[in-house]
């Protein structure tokens, strides 16, 4: 019965630390992230359409990656990126809807 | 015969349509009448001029503590300044003078203007560098105090003429009024806001504890001292903030979409006296 417990709690064990170590973020990882949000934010800097909030995040995940805490330099990278791709999105849905707000 | 008629007719219908798409199908006359009915159908009791008071003109409060404060104006500190510098030759012995007509006494009104050489709009800020460039000087930045010192000057030199903006027989011209009224009408930044939003859609109302400004008139004030930045700004400087009070990076001072959108804001305030320089909360 002991035994049993035993074996139970280690396969847990296991299976906890095989995920940690799954979700863990490596430098690569935020190299990945950050190239990703660095093309999106050359596209929205093309548009003219920047947002103060995506370099804020980007600035925060180099600060993360640069003390060594890749899963947050990730998250914040990945925030950047959807930031830049609202500004992206922002841009081009203005091109079209601008004139409706004209006054006439 | 008629057939060929109705072909030539046709024809030419074809060949005007995308031209008018190529303009942006802008009608500065049309635009500037719709927008001047806006406001005063909006605003039926004030004055015409008084829009050139930005929020004084929207908030009597605001109006009192503004007729209190110009006992002593902030700015005067800036038009002295702008006026020495103004005086002072420059190396080779020229003067800011020699770049303006009437030597740069009572112009501003007729600033910005579309330059045909260099196929853009020249605010003042812009022809006050020119200037200096020209005379072996070197440029100002658009955002700081000497800039707005300068303009500040030439601004009270023309205080009560009225804004006297041309739109020349150029389609260049005409392309970069349009430009000014998409960058006017566009939303940016993370608070998705366009100029309009707060100064056509909203003035008079608080934006936390500011009263927005009228777009009517917006441009006749500057430059201006802010309390908020406890010093003066030129228009780049203030378009800056704005950008950045929306969460939009701004662009660098005196960029062609800054320089445009004073170009159509000042013509839709055509007629409307040079109040500047303001004083702005």
């Amino acid at each position: 019965m002991r035994t049993r417990t035993l074996i139970r709690l280690a396969v847990l064990a296991s299976v906890a630390g095989f995920a940690t170590a799954a979700v863990a973020a490596s430098a690569d990882d935020y190299k990945a992230a950050a190239a990703k949000a660095d093309a999106a934010i050359k596209q929205a800097h093309a548009l003219k359409n920047e947002w103060t909030t995506t370099g804020a995040a980007m600035k925060a995940a180099k600060a993360a990656a640069d003390a060594g805490k890749f899963d947050e330099a990730v998250k914040h990278a990945q925030e950047a990126e959807a930031l830049a791709n609202g500004s992206i999105a922002q841009a081009k849905e203005q091109e079209k809807l601008w004139p409706d707000a004209v006054v006439r | 015969m008629l057939r060929k008629l109705l072909i030539a007719l046709a024809m030419v219908a074809g060949a005007a349509q995308p031209l008018l798409a190529a303009e942006g199908a802008s009608d500065p006359k049309a635009e500037f009448k719709a927008f001047r009915s806006y406001f005063t159908n909006r605003f039926p009791k004030l004055a015409l001029d008084d829009f050139v008071n930005g929020p004084y003109s929207m908030d009597e409060g605001l109006r009192k503590q503004w007729k209190a404060i110009d006992e002593f104006p902030p700015y005067d500190f800036a038009i002295d300044k702008g006026k020495a510098m103004f005086a002072t030759p420059f190396k080779n012995g020229k003067t800011y003078g020699d770049c303006f007509p009437n030597k740069g006494i009572g112009v501003r009104q007729n600033y910005p203007q579309f330059d045909a050489k260099s196929g853009q709009v020249i605010t003042l800020d812009v022809a006050l560098n020119r200037c200096r460039e020209a005379n072996g000087e070197q440029p100002f930045d658009y955002t700081k105090d000497d800039m707005a010192a300068l303009t500040a000057y030439m601004a009270f030199t023309s205080r009560g003429k009225p804004m006297d903006i041309t739109i020349p027989d150029d389609p260049r011209a005409l392309a970069a009024y349009t430009k000014g009224k998409e960058y006017f009408y566009t939303r940016r930044g993370q608070l998705n806001f366009s100029c309009a939003s707060c100064h056509v859609q909203n003035p008079g109302n608080h934006i936390r504890t500011e009263v927005l400004a009228p777009a009517l008139g917006i441009m006749n004030a500057m430059p201006i001292y802010r309390s908020a930045w406890g010093g003066m700004g030129t228009t780049s400087r203030r378009l800056r903030t704005c950008n950045s009070q929306v969460r939009g990076v701004p662009l660098p001072g005196e960029s062609e979409e800054y320089r445009d959108v004073e170009y159509y804001l000042s013509y839709m305030a055509n007629g409307l006296p040079i109040s500047g320089p303001g004083t702005r909360p």
